[in-house]
C-alpha cells in the first residue's frame, strides 16, 4: 500500500494533476440535477468512446479501397473471430449515438440549458450534432456496398444542384468524375481522421464549458434567467443546496452509461451487423437503395416533396435550420427555463419528433417506390378472375404484363405508388378509365403508345369488373341520357 | 495624460528590437503558410481542375451495332475511361441503349435524373422505372411521372464502322448533365 502511495506521489509531484482532477470531480452541483434526466450527455460521451474503440478495431482489418473494402467486410463478418460482433457494435453504436445526441439536445432545450450563460455550449453542441450526422453518413459510405454506392450517387445529385459551383462540388466530393476508389478513400479520411479529430476537440470544449459554467440547474417555473443576476444566483444555489458531483450525481451517469453499453451489445448480439448488402458493382442494378435509419426521413422527404420545391428545400432548408439552431440562444437567452412555462418550446419539440418519426415510418414502407417484381411475382386474386368474361380475363393479363401491378395493388399486393384498384370501377366511369389509361395524368404515365386498341378495350373491361358486389360501377348519368335521347332520333332516320 | 518618463521610450509607437523580430516572425510564417498552401490547395482541388474543359470525357466503345436489335432497348456496360488503380468494379458503368432504327440510337445514362438511382427498363409497358423515389420515363427518355424534373440523361453517340461509341466518363447529375450534351451531338437524335 505504502509503495503504491509513494509511486502515486512521485507521479503527482511531476504531473500535478491530482488537485485539479479532485476539484473537477468534486465540484458542487445543484442537488436536484442529480437526476435521470441529466444522464444523456455523459451517455453520448460513453458511446463516442465505444465508437473510437470499435472503430480502431475495425480498422485493423478493413481496407479502404473500392476494389477490396466489400470483401474485407465479408472477411470481418465470416472469417475473423468476432469480427461480426465488433462490426455490429460499431453499427448499433452509431444508431444509439445519433439517438442519444438527439434526446440530449431535446432535454437541454426543454430544460432551458441553452440560455445565458451557456449559449456557446449549445452552439458547440449543434456543431457536435452535425459532426455526429457526418460520421453516420460517412460510416455508411465505408460500408462500401450497393446502398453505399447509390447513396453516394444521391449525395452527388443533391450537391450538384448548388448553383454555379455544384458540378465542382460533386467532383471534389467524389474525388474524380465518378464514384470510385478516390471517393471511398476521401470518405475514409473524413470518417477516421478529420471528423473524429474535430469531435474530440469540440467534445472537450463542450465538457470544459459544462465544468466552468456549472451544470444547468433544475428549472423552476417562475425562476427567471436575467443576464445581470444569473451567475450570482447560480453560485448561491450551488452553495446553499449544492452537493459534490462525485459521488452524489455521478452514480446515475455511470448506471445509465453501463445500461446503454449493454443495450448496444445486446442489439449487436441479437440483430448482428448491418450488411454489407450486394457488391458495389454499378452494372448490378437489381437494388432498391435505402439510407440508414437516421436518414430515412430525408429519403421520405425527397420522395414526397413537389419536384419544383425540392431543390430550394434541399439547399436552403438545412442552412435555415442550422442558422436557427445557432441563433436560438441569442433569441431566447433570458426568461423562463421551465418547460412548464414554455408551451411553444414543448410543441416545437413534439412537432419535430412526430414529423421525423412519421417520415421515418413512411420511408420504411416506401409506398412511393414501384414494386419492380410485382407484375411477374404477384398473382391476380382468384375472386377477380372467377366468373369473368374472356375479355375481362384478357384484360387481367394485360394488367399484369404491362406492369400496372408495379404501381397499383390488387388484394393488398403490388405497388402503392398509384391508388389501389380493388374498387376502381366505383370511382371511374368507362370513359374516364380509357382516358386515364391512354393519357395518364395525376402522376400516372400515359400508356397510349404501349397499348393496342384491343389491349386497351380488354384492360378497361377488366378494370370495370373491379367493384364490390354490393356497389355498382360508376356511370355517367348524362351519357345515358344522351344515348336514350339519341335513340328515338336514330330510329326516325331512314 | 502624464507618463512615467523612465518607461516611456519603450512603450507606444517606437518599435523595440524584440517586437520587430516578433512581427518579422509572423510575416515569415505567413509567407511559409502561403508557399505550402498553394500545393495543398492544388492537390485538394485536383479532381475539380481535371474536370475543366473537355475534362474526363472521351469516346467509349459500346460494341457492335448488331448487338442492339432495332426497336429495342438493351443494357450495355462500358469501362469508365478515367481509371485509378484502386477503383475495383466501380469503373464498370451501365447504360441503356435504344436502337430506334439503322444508325439511329438513344443512349441513356443508368442514373435517374432525380437523384441518380439506377433506372430499370420494362419493355412491355415501355417505361423506365426508378426503384428509389418512383420516377418513371417513356421509352424515348422523356419524363413520364414522379419527382424527376427532366428526362433521362443522354450520352452523345456516333456509329463508326458498325461500332456504337458514346462520349462518356462522368457521373451525370441534375446539376451537371451539360458535360454530356455539350459535346458534338449527331444530327439524327
Amino acid at each position: 500500500m505504502r509503495v503504491i502511495k509513494n509511486i502515486g506521489e512521485w507521479f503527482d509531484h511531476r504531473l500535478q494533476l491530482a488537485a485539479p482532477i479532485r476539484e473537477v470531480v468534486e465540484h458542487p452541483v445543484p442537488r436536484n440535477t442529480a437526476s435521470w434526466f441529466y444522464v444523456f450527455g455523459s451517455a453520448a460521451l460513453t458511446v463516442f468512446l465505444l465508437q473510437l474503440v470499435t472503430g480502431i478495431l475495425l480498422a485493423l482489418i478493413y481496407v479502404p479501397s473500392a476494389g477490396e473494402a466489400w470483401s474485407s467486410l465479408q472477411a470481418l463478418n465470416h472469417q475473423v473471430a468476432l469480427g461480426w460482433f465488433i462490426r455490429a457494435m460499431h453499427g448499433w453504436g452509431s444508431n444509439f449515438m445519433v439517438a442519444i445526441v438527439l434526446i440530449h439536445m431535446a432535454q437541454v432545450f426543454l430544460f432551458g440549458a441553452h440560455k445565458y450563460p451557456r449559449e456557446l455550449t449549445w452552439i458547440i453542441g449543434v456543431l457536435l450534432l452535425l459532426m455526429t450526422l457526418g460520421m453516420a453518413f460517412s460510416g455508411q459510405v465505408l460500408r462500401f456496398d450497393q446502398d453505399a454506392y447509390w447513396g453516394l450517387g444521391i449525395g452527388a445529385s443533391i450537391a450538384s444542384r448548388v448553383p454555379i459551383i455544384g458540378p465542382a462540388v460533386v467532383k471534389l466530393m467524389l474525388g474524380g468524375p465518378i464514384i470510385a476508389g478516390a471517393t471511398l478513400s476521401r470518405f475514409f479520411a473524413l470518417h477516421v481522421f478529420v471528423i473524429p479529430g474535430m469531435l474530440i476537440a469540440f467534445v472537450s470544449l463542450h465538457v470544459l464549458m459544462v465544468l466552468k459554467l456549472g451544470i444547468n440547474e433544475w428549472p423552476m417555473p417562475g425562476r427567471i434567467v436575467k443576464r445581470a443576476t444569473y451567475e450570482v444566483e447560480y453560485h448561491a444555489l450551488t452553495k446553499s443546496e449544492g452537493a459534490p458531483f462525485f459521488p452524489y450525481a455521478v452514480w446515475k451517469d455511470m448506471f445509465f452509461a453501463a445500461f446503454i453499453l449493454m443495450a448496444i451489445a445486446a442489439c449487436a448480439y441479437y440483430f448482428g451487423p448491418f450488411g454489407p448488402t450486394g457488391q458495389p458493382d454499378p452494372t448490378i442494378i437489381q437494388t432498391a437503395p435505402k439510407p440508414d435509419y437516421f436518414f430515412l426521413w430525408l429519403y421520405a422527404l425527397l420522395s414526397l416533396l413537389p419536384p419544383s420545391l425540392e431543390t430550394p428545400f434541399l439547399l436552403i432548408g438545412p442552412v435555415l435550420v442550422i442558422i436557427g439552431l445557432i441563433l436560438l440562444p441569442f433569441l431566447s437567452g433570458e426568461g423562463e427555463k421551465s418547460w412548464k412555462r414554455r408551451p411553444i418550446a414543448v410543441l416545437t419539440v413534439l412537432m419535430i419528433a412526430i414529423t421525423l418519426g412519421t417520415f421515418t415510418r413512411m420511408a420504411q414502407l416506401a409506398p412511393w417506390s414501384p414494386r419492380m417484381n410485382a407484375w411477374s411475382g404477384e398473382p391476380v386474386p382468384d375472386r377477380y378472375i372467377h366468373g369473368t368474361t374472356a375479355l375481362e380475363r384478357q384484360g387481367a393479363l394485360v394488367f399484369q404484363l404491362k406492369q400496372c401491378r408495379n404501381c397499383h395493388s390488387l388484394g393488398n399486393t403490388g405497388g402503392q405508388r398509384g391508388p389501389t384498384l380493388d374498387s376502381v370501377a366505383v370511382r371511374l366511369t368507362h370513359d374516364q378509365l380509357i382516358r386515364q389509361v391512354i393519357q395518364g395524368g395525376g402522376n400516372m404515365p400515359a400508356y397510349g403508345n404501349n397499348l393496342s386498341p384491343a389491349e386497351t378495350t380488354a384492360l378497361v373491361a377488366f378494370l370495370e369488373s373491379l367493384h364490390p358486389a354490393t356497389q355498382s360501377p360508376a356511370r355517367d348519368a348524362a351519357r345515358d341520357l344522351v344515348l336514350s335521347e339519341s335513340k328515338p332520333r336514330s330510329a326516325t332516320q331512314p | 495624460m502624464t507618463t512615467n518618463p523612465v518607461i516611456a521610450p519603450s512603450a507606444g509607437d517606437t518599435l523595440s528590437r524584440r517586437g520587430f523580430f516578433m512581427k518579422l516572425g509572423i510575416v515569415f510564417n505567413g509567407f511559409a503558410a502561403m508557399v505550402l498552401a498553394v500545393p495543398i490547395v492544388r492537390f485538394l482541388l485536383s479532381s475539380v481542375d481535371r474536370g475543366q474543359g473537355k475534362g474526363y470525357l472521351s469516346w467509349v466503345r459500346l460494341g457492335d451495332v448488331t448487338k442492339f436489335p432495332e426497336g429495342e432497348t438493351r443494357m450495355a456496360t462500358f469501362r469508365n475511361p478515367f481509371v485509378m488503380p484502386t477503383d475495383g468494379k466501380t469503373v464498370e458503368t451501365a447504360c441503356w441503349v435504344r436502337r430506334i432504327s439503322g444508325d439511329q440510337f438513344q443512349v441513356f445514362a443508368i442514373n435517374c435524373a432525380h437523384l441518380g438511382c439506377p433506372v430499370h427498363w420494362f419493355p412491355p409497358s415501355g417505361l423506365f422505372m426508378c426503384p428509389c423515389h418512383g420516377g418513371a420515363y417513356y421509352r424515348d427518355g422523356a419524363r413520364a411521372s414522379g419527382p424527376p424534373e427532366r428526362g433521362l440523361f443522354e450520352y452523345p453517340y456516333k456509329v463508326e464502322n458498325g461500332v456504337l461509341t458514346i462520349n462518356a466518363g462522368q457521373l451525370p447529375t441534375p446539376g451537371d448533365p451539360v458535360a454530356l450534351l455539350s459535346a458534338e451531338k449527331p444530327p439524327c437524335a
